[in-house]
């Protein structure tokens, strides 16, 4: 009733490629911006703020990543959180060796760091695939583990082996370290999270998305139809690691602020991931951000909400119950979704479209 | 969008509600207190934390609470993983609470920037980061009782009684066992400095986290370099894997020595009698001959409010749970003395803490004389460098093997002292100390 097309008309080519079509759509995602912009730093608790919104937005740009890698291009990564803590370490060298340099601007070039070290790992996808890249990338995460512990370089010597978040400014708001505020981390993780899905958005919509596409759907008749397979592999590899190490680096710097690197970006994260991706939508930018909500959010209201409504549950038993619902999950979902929640949002979509009159 | 629509309004609705309930419980202390109940390290985490929480269940039972006031003692699961630590965290931050115990060095280093903001003293003893002992750089974060640089200095002196002297040392070759992370590589630097003074070697035998479990090539190495002694810095399963190992290349267990975390029952237990001879530094006794032991039996484990099966109560790290009750109690105790108040805050927790002085007398007043070695924090110390002892693993229970050992306090304090001014200078704005000192004389 509300949500539907009648009378809307495509006159322009641009008007027939927009990504949002339906005016209704885009007036939705305005009010979601406006929404996660205006109100939710004002009105969401500390609590809620840093222990699921700030995780939140941090781990969706690196899931975004991992659907480039995995979803679009069909190329599996367990380096994902190796790929994070490139970027935590670039940014956390960038920012000590220059600090006069803004603290936003090191954010987005240690994507670049992650990037390079990304295309360097993703050299063996020319020749292997499935399983044995996922090995592959297996060894890149626990290279890049070994590397965060044994370079002492990286984390400047610190005798306790950790990188510690020193104060940044922005205009003479503190905006990392301990004393910056949470809504003003939480709104410069929020432009990043918009300004990096924008951009993956066009990516994946224009040519090299089409590109990466094909490769995934058949990666001999992409090959066969021109495109070459080593510029569009190595190429998902760089964007989806860069989508990483700026994920990486904001997950230290403006939602941890100082942690044992070495032990935060292991193997589990990685999994974590692409269980986000899986459970999400592989191939779905929509799907990144409910599959990345999915993992943040189902512990903690787990944990925290069910004993705040009444129903006693334990810390230890809700750690085991959300490692069953993810698991269970995961398989559920590949065997009879494989397109994730996205699917079921498009689904639901595709029923409001003819609501109340489906026939 | 939905989800996390969904997702955020529920997690509103749980901070209100968990707001007023914080409201409604204004005549107890809140303490939330980290667990690991679950995870890679449950193995340690599940006796500690049944130790911590049936000592003040016992509290509340047996005197109802510390000085007439209840102690809310609430657990929050972390699973050993800093994303949770911090969610304990913050439950911590809006319950209230007046202590945070994080028990993992990544939470450790990620609340201590916060602490002096969010008005929460932490308290991890014998864990996190070592410099933080300089009292004047961290107010408000205390690791009593030692710090592992003192660790592997009593290391050292306990091969130096065993060989017959420090001049013993002279062309001995003295492994470090330890797990490849920040944890256990913690006493190298203090372990070279030592080497260099009295002309041992020392070799380094990582074990890569993934590795814990197969440790079979270390110890090859470790019968290749023919090394006397070995000083073991693991965590979790890598201990009884170290034990088993050692054992089985024929390296006298006697002479593999554990830091204080590698000393739980668990870690020996499972090697058998190949066990019997395996030491571990430690600062408090095992066993449940102590009045505050049977106390905690006879109101809480007895009663059937224990999460621990009565066997396991009184073993090493069961106890360590205990000691940590003990220090924490006495410092709200502290506290309440100082301020007057009966329901104190966490700035009046901070200034107990600062004045804990744990002699004898204090520590058969707990009801636990000679349970563990005085402890005395002042302003600029809030470690106290307390004195360890060796225990040997008898093939059922754990047998002190040695005196005291005190930590050379002059060699390992310069060192401290020099870690915690590299920490503040790295962290740019670090703030001077403003808070005032407690006279505790």
């Amino acid at each position: 009733m509300f949500y539907r097309e009648t009378g809307q008309f495509k006159t322009t080519y641009a008007d027939d490629m927009a990504i949002f079509p339906i005016r209704q759509d885009r007036i939705g995602l305005a009010l979601i911006l406006a929404f996660a912009f205006l109100v939710v730093p004002f009105v969401t608790s500390d609590f809620t703020l840093k222990t699921i919104m700030l995780p939140f937005l941090a781990l969706s740009v690196a899931v975004i990543g991992l659907n480039i890698l995995t979803g679009y291009t069909g190329l599996i990564s367990l380096g994902s959180a190796g790929f994070m803590g490139v970027g935590a370490y670039a940014c956390y060298k960038l920012t000590t060796i220059f600090p006069e340099v803004n603290i936003i601007i090191w954010i987005f070039v240690s994507g670049f760091f992650a990037a390079a070290v990304g295309v360097f790992f993703g050299l063996p996808s020319l020749r292997i695939k499935g399983l044995y890249l996922a090995v592959a990338t297996l060894a890149a995460q626990f290279f890049l583990q070994w590397a965060f512990v044994r370079i002492p370089w990286l984390f400047n010597y610190n005798p306790s082996g950790a990188i510690e978040v020193p104060l940044r400014t922005l205009f003479g708001v503190p905006i990392t370290g301990p004393t910056a505020s949470l809504e003003v981390k939480y709104l410069i993780c929020l432009c990043f999270v918009v300004g990096m899905t924008w951009l993956a958005s066009n990516l994946v919509h224009g040519r090299i998305g089409r590109s990466w596409m094909a490769v995934r759907d058949m990666d001999i008749a992409a090959e066969l139809m021109g495109i070459k397979l080593l510029n569009a592999k190595l190429m998902a590899f760089a964007v989806s690691s860069f989508y990483c190490g700026v994920s990486g680096a904001l997950f230290v710097f403006l939602y941890l602020g100082g942690a044992e690197a070495g032990t935060e970006f292991a193997i589990r994260l990685s999994f974590l991931i692409l269980f986000a991706v899986i459970i999400g939508g592989a191939g779905s930018m929509i799907g990144s951000f409910l599959g990345a909500g999915f993992i943040v959010a189902l512990p903690t209201i787990l944990k925290f909400g069910l004993p705040a409504i009444g129903i006693a549950i334990t810390g230890a038993t809700a750690e085991k119950i959300v490692l069953m619902i993810i698991g269970a999950l995961t398989i559920y979902l590949l065997i009879v979704e494989p397109h994730g929640l996205a699917r079921l949002w498009q689904i639901m979509k595709q029923k409001l479209r003819v609501w109340p009159f489906p026939y | 969008m939905m989800f996390k629509k969904l997702a955020l309004g529920a997690s509103v609705a749980a901070s209100v509600l968990m707001a007023g309930f914080a409201a409604k419980a204004q005549d107890a202390i809140n303490f939330v207190h980290n667990t690991y109940r679950t995870g890679a390290f449950s193995g340690s985490g599940i006796p500690v934390g049944d130790g911590v929480r049936d000592y003040f269940a016992m509290l509340n039972a047996r005197d109802g609470g510390i000085g007439g006031v209840r102690i809310n003692f609430e657990e929050c699961e972390t699973a050993y993983d800093t994303r949770r630590s911090v969610e304990c965290y913050e439950q911590g931050k809006a319950k209230n609470s007046v202590l945070y115990v994080p028990w993992s060095t990544g939470a450790t280093l990620a609340a201590i920037p916060r602490a002096h903001i969010d008005k929460i003293p932490i308290f991890s003893m014998g864990y996190g980061l070592s410099a933080s002992a300089v009292g004047d750089v961290f107010p408000w974060v205390f690791n009593m009782p030692i710090t592992y640089w003192d660790g592997a200095n009593a290391f050292i002196q306990h091969v130096a009684q065993q060989e017959g002297g420090f001049d013993k040392l002279k062309g001995k070759t003295i492994g470090l066992l330890h797990l490849d992370a920040p944890f256990g590589k913690e006493p190298i630097p203090i372990l070279e400095t030592l080497a260099k003074q009295h002309g041992f070697n020392l070799k380094l035998y990582p074990v890569a986290p993934a590795e814990m479990q197969n440790q079979s090539s270390v110890w090859l190495s470790i019968r290749r370099d023919r090394t006397d002694w070995v000083y073991n810095q693991g965590w979790g399963a890598m201990n009884p894997t170290a034990v088993r190992e050692a054992a089985r290349g024929g390296f006298p267990v006697n002479r593999l020595v554990g830091v204080w975390w590698a000393g739980g029952d668990d870690d020996a237990r499972p090697a058998g009698d190949a066990a019997k001879g395996y030491r571990a530094l430690n600062w408090h006794q095992t066993g449940a001959n102590f009045p505050v032991i049977q106390d905690i039996i006879k109101h809480v484990v007895d009663k059937g409010q224990s999460l621990s099966p009565k066997e396991k109560v009184g073993e090493n790290l069961y106890n360590r749970g205990v000691y940590q009750g003990i220090l924490i109690a006495e410092a709200i105790r502290n506290a309440q003395a100082i301020t007057g108040k009966k329901v104190i805050t966490g700035e009046d927790m901070r200034r107990g803490l600062e004045a804990l002085n744990m002699t004898e007398a204090r520590w058969a007043a707990n009801g636990a004389a000679g349970f563990a070695s005085p402890v005395r924090v002042t302003c600029s110390d809030h470690n106290s460098q307390s004195a360890v002892y060796v225990m040997e693993w008898d093939g059922k229970a754990w047998k002190r093997q040695s005196a005291d050992i005190q930590p050379q306090k002059e060699m390992v304090r310069p060192l401290l002292e020099e870690a915690a001014k590299a920490f503040a200078t790295s962290n740019a704005g670090w703030p001077a100390r403003t808070e005032p000192c407690q006279n505790n004389s």
